[in-house]
């Protein structure tokens, strides 16, 4: 039987959303159904392929792999809310864009989320820290060159 | 230079540009199909009942629980179909079927109002099986004679003689496995009606006017009451060339039955058990070579693993066939192709298109061949090349051999090849534990569908009156660039900037019969289709230029958002007071007024192709692109772990349409293909339990994917340069599939490296995927002595007998892969140490000694 709902207070992007989910439901179910936040793609659905990385107060966290209801009352961030307003992309959104740091696009929002957070946490990270970062994420199209070039660039454009 | 080549002066084609959708993935606006479904009201979901054994008849289906289930609307079955039951064009793939095919095979699907009630209905559904025995491995069909579909012979000259001339003969074989394309994105489906029974799916489909078609055979309906939309694909890679058909029509079905829209999307484990993937291949070889290395002759059998359902396994192994020679001239050869029918997923197309099996094959040929023959793997490879005037086995001229050799030589140049190759054979030298390997690779690649009939386009341009410009055509974007590229063609070719340019969703009503976007070629067919939609209507505006300005119309020019009356620069105006151009806009908005039509249907088909299947001779590519690949790779001798240090590309694109994209393709070409030879393990379940069947890597866990882990320390690529390629648009050539086996150098590198443990010249077999376990095997087996599943041949006795296609082994067993066993059991590497065992046998066709039987890991 489907399990009976519950309401769910949730703060994305600076929104309150009221919404009913099941217990059981993951976030990015979540997210994209009862937000219609679309931006978070789900790639593996078992915490592997990163594509649906969000920032849980201010943390990456996989949104496959989280309950909606854990969430509660928590700062979420999406990549619809990376942008600090209409007019302007956010560094990381630039330089992804700039650099052909994506080609289907699909696992973009989730590399951008994960790259803010781990930016956000150590501003300068060496390359091989950002590797190390990076691999926690996957791209099937593009062979990870570009995607570490942008996230380089736009390191250094947050520095200045 | 051909008009469809030649590049006008300050083009937007040749451009580094971003992806023209780049603001929309980093925003993430941009839709996927499944995105759709928040703005559809009233979706029902649709979950399958997947099939628990790998072969088995379905004896009895009870819905009746299922209908209890609450939010179950309806479940489809064979029943509810009005029209063919079946999913392909080869009518073998029953929509819903009575007898499973394969683990995961799906019976029916129900409908409900959310996924979990229809995830709970499915799991309600009642249904009997009686077992039936099944195929699992490619070995297994051979054993059985399972094979499905055309057996092609490809034949030139007398690969007896052939072998009988050779100095030097030898003989094994090869099996590797398929790969999963792990597109992010997992197939999507959503169906609607509206008000007159037309039904409109939106689908992730490379295909989409097959998906149409097949859709209509479903339904019962002409293919004019259906249209299909394709927004985007996360990732194609050819796995939703012919595998979102069925999907697609079972929402269609649906929606069709209820009257409401209906969404399929595949969850991961769904997606990776119901689609097909890349082809696996067994071969079994016998190659002569004369005393300077160069091959004489190749008689082989490639036998590819074709699951279920034909599918596309018929053109896959057409490609493979006509890839077996990769850059090299085999003068007599004699290849046999079959297709295993297995109980399986039906195999499909994945990038390289059975193109990247063939050259597998001649690769692992000539890594293994090379120590034996005393001869450093590049130079047999370099020594082999085409040369001005040879043809193909399949009766083609290569046209502009000189290219192989031109990349060769940038790679050697740009990779420092000669004093990195010192300082490696220094190291290995100095070091017991490690060792590194440094391996070069080509690639000659052939640009067409092999089926001449598929090698056409259409494209939609419309110019609306304030100037502004939509174009359609029929190829898909599934990340690749294509639309990118379009843009910038109908940019180049209208003279105008791109932002006075949109590009609308690809979709069947609005560029009908379509091919699929594949085989490399979505640039060159829709390219050539739009630059003649885009050139009919510089036709019909020059004549109106050309009136106003008072000169030809063929004097004029478009660029810059102007119709010239001549090249500006060349400042030949007669009478300066003469206006000598008009803007595009001006110039459209007298158009109008004039009555001159504003749109075109434009139309491209390739030129000079023809192919004959049933002899496997013709001209089926319209050229062939070209690239070469360096790898260096360090191996531990301990573990059989290693990393890549540095990949060097020099890769052939003609001239770029597009660079940045292109550098793109090539990148995420070669580590797709490095992914498929070194890391993406496919297990199926080939034991004799209640699971046998089931593929047991059916998630990102335990299914390897290349991550940034594994990527080279140093990856240098460079585009071929002066690379016009004539006769094609704007002097470009593909892109997407070539690069992709660039990465056997990764796979020749290590192989180099695993042997390099043994004594000077010691061969090693490598099985594919070279995981660190394969590769540690390797490494056992070049301490050991090296490989003795390949066997030299006494020379007059070479050519008898011919390559026995039966696929049985001498010792009679042979469920493993080919060579070193990695069952951990030992009997492979104890096989391994008969150094240069011969057959005694050989009089009687067998293979080659073989290790004995080994039950594969």
């Amino acid at each position: 039987m489907t399990s009976p709902t519950v309401p769910l207070r949730l703060f994305v992007n600076g929104d309150r959303h009221e919404i009913q989910v099941e217990p059981r439901k993951t976030l990015a179910d979540a997210l994209r159904e009862d937000c219609g936040l679309t931006g978070t793609h789900l790639g593996c659905e078992h915490g592997v392929c990163g594509a649906c990385t969000i920032l849980v107060d201010g943390k990456p966290a996989r949104a496959c792999l989280m309950f909606a209801v854990q969430c509660e009352g928590m700062s979420i961030r999406t990549v619809e809310g990376l942008a600090p307003d209409d007019e302007t992309l956010h560094p990381l959104q630039q330089a992804f864009w700039d650099n052909h740091g994506l080609q289907c696009g699909f696992c973009t929002p989730g590399f951008l989320m994960l790259a803010a957070g781990v930016l956000e946490e150590n501003p300068e990270p060496t390359e091989e820290e950002l590797v190390e970062a990076l691999s926690s994420n996957l791209c099937r199209c593009t062979g990870y060159q570009n995607i570490l070039k942008a996230t380089q660039c736009a390191a250094e454009a947050m520095r200045e | 230079m051909s008009h469809l080549s030649e590049r006008p002066a300050a083009p937007v084609v040749g451009r580094t540009l971003p992806h023209e959708s780049a603001s929309l993935h980093v925003s993430g606006a941009a839709l996927y199909t499944d995105d759709l479904v928040g703005r559809t009201a009233g979706v029902l979901h649709a979950h399958p009942v997947q099939s628990p054994h790998a072969h088995a008849r379905v004896t009895g289906l009870r819905l009746d629980k299922a209908l209890e289930v609450p939010g179950v609307v309806r479940v489809l079955t064979a029943a509810d179909v009005p029209g063919v039951n079946d999913a392909g064009v080869r009518h073998d793939e029953p929509l819903f079927p009575t007898e499973v095919m394969f683990h995961g095979h799906a019976v029916c699907w129900v409908l409900a109002e959310t996924l979990e009630a229809a995830r709970l209905g499915a799991a309600a559904v009642e249904v009997d099986y009686e077992p039936l025995p099944s195929l699992v491995t490619v070995r297994e069909a051979i054993e059985a004679e399972s094979f499905q579909g055309a057996q092609p012979v490809m034949v030139r000259g007398d690969v007896a003689a052939g072998l009988d001339r050779a100095t030097r003969v030898f003989s094994g074989e090869i099996e590797f496995p398929g790969q999963e394309h792990f597109y992010l994105e997992t197939h999507a489906s959503i169906a609607q009606l509206d008000e007159n029974g037309q039904v409109f799916i939106q689908s992730s489909t490379q295909h989409p006017s097959e998906t149409q078609e097949i859709v209509a055979h479903v339904l019962g309906v002409p293919s004019h009451a259906v249209t299909v939309q394709c927004l985007r694909m996360g990732g194609g890679f050819g796995g939703k060339e012919m595998q979102p058909h069925g999907f697609a029509a079972v929402a269609a079905l649906g929606a069709a039955l209820t009257g409401r829209p209906v969404r399929l999307r595949l969850n991961r484990t769904q997606d990776i058990t119901m689609t097909g993937k890349r082809h696996g291949f067994h071969a079994s070889w016998r190659v002569g070579f004369d005393d300077e290395g160069r091959l004489q002759a190749l008689d082989a059998t490639l036998t590819s693993d074709g699951g279920w359902s034909l599918d596309l396994s018929e053109p896959v192994l057409a490609r493979a066939l006509c890839h077996v020679d990769n850059a090299y001239w085999i003068p007599d050869i004699c290849i046999h192709g079959r297709i295993a029918k297995t109980n399986k997923t039906s195999q499909t197309a994945f990038r390289g298109f059975g193109g990247p099996q063939g050259m597998l094959v001649i690769e692992d040929i000539l890594g293994r061949c090379a120590p034996r023959l005393g001869i450093d793997p590049a130079e047999l490879r370099r020594r082999n090349f085409y040369t001005e005037g040879q043809t193909t086995p399949y009766g083609q001229e290569v046209r502009h051999p000189e290219r192989m050799e031109l990349t060769w030589q940038a790679v050697l140049d740009q990779a420092d090849l000669a004093a990195r190759s010192a300082a490696i054979a220094e190291f290995n030298r100095t070091h017991d534990d490690v060792k590194r390997g440094l391996a070069l690779t080509p690639v000659k690649f052939g640009i067409s569908f092999n089926l001449t009939a598929f090698n056409q386009a259409g494209a939609l341009v419309h110019v609306y009156k304030d100037g502004s410009v939509l174009i359609n055509h029929g190829g898909t974007e599934m990340g690749q660039g294509l639309h990118t590229k379009m843009l910038q063609v109908a940019a180049t070719t209208l003279g105008v900037s791109l932002d006075r340019i949109r590009l609308a969703p690809t979709r069947t009503d609005k560029v009908p019969n379509t091919s699929a976007t594949a085989a490399s070629s979505g640039a060159d067919l829709n390219g050539g289709a739009i630059k003649n939609a885009c050139e009919q209507i510089t036709q019909r505006l020059a004549e109106v230029a050309a009136a106003r300005l008072g000169v030809p119309a063929a004097s004029i020019r478009f660029r810059d958002g102007m119709a010239l009356s001549s090249d500006p620069q060349e400042g030949n105006h007669a009478d300066p007071a003469e206006p000598h151009g008009i803007s595009w806009e001006d110039l459209v908005v007298a158009a109008y007024f004039e009555r001159v039509q504003l749109f075109a249907a434009g139309y491209y088909r390739t030129e000079g192709l023809h192919w004959d299947s049933t002899i496997f001779q013709g001209h089926p590519f319209k050229y062939f692109a070209y690239g070469a690949a360096a790898a260096e790779v360090e191996v531990d001798g301990y573990t059989g772990a290693y990393r890549t240090r540095r990949v060097d590309i020099v890769h052939d694109v003609g001239d770029s349409l597009s660079p940045l994209i292109d550098i793109g393709q090539i990148e995420g070409g070669f580590v797709q293909g490095a992914g498929w030879l070194t890391l993406e393990d496919l297990r199926w379940d080939e034991s004799d339990g209640p699971t046998r069947g089931r593929l047991a890597t059916q998630a990102a866990s335990t299914y390897k994917l290349p991550s940034f882990s594994e990527m080279p320390a140093d990856f240098r690529v460079s585009l071929l340069e002066h690379a016009h390629e004539e006769g094609v648009v704007y002097g470009s050539k593909a892109v997407g599939e070539p690069p992709l086996m660039l990465a056997f150098s990764v796979r020749e590198a290590l192989r180099q490296a695993a042997a390099a443990f043994g004594a000077p010249g010691t061969s090693v077999h490598l099985d594919s995927p070279a995981t660190p376990e394969a590769v540690y095997w390797a490494i056992e087996q070049a301490r050991a002595g090296g490989d003795t599943s390949v066997i030299e041949h006494a020379a007059d006795h070479a050519s008898r007998p011919a390559v026995p296609r039966d696929g049985h082994r001498v010792d009679g067993h042979g469920n493993g892969r080919d060579g070193a066993s990695v069952d951990g059991t030992g009997a492979g590497h104890a096989s391994a140490t008969r150094a240069h065992a011969i057959p005694t046998d050989l009089e009687r066709g067998a293979y080659p000694a073989t290790p004995p039987a080994q039950v594969k890991r």
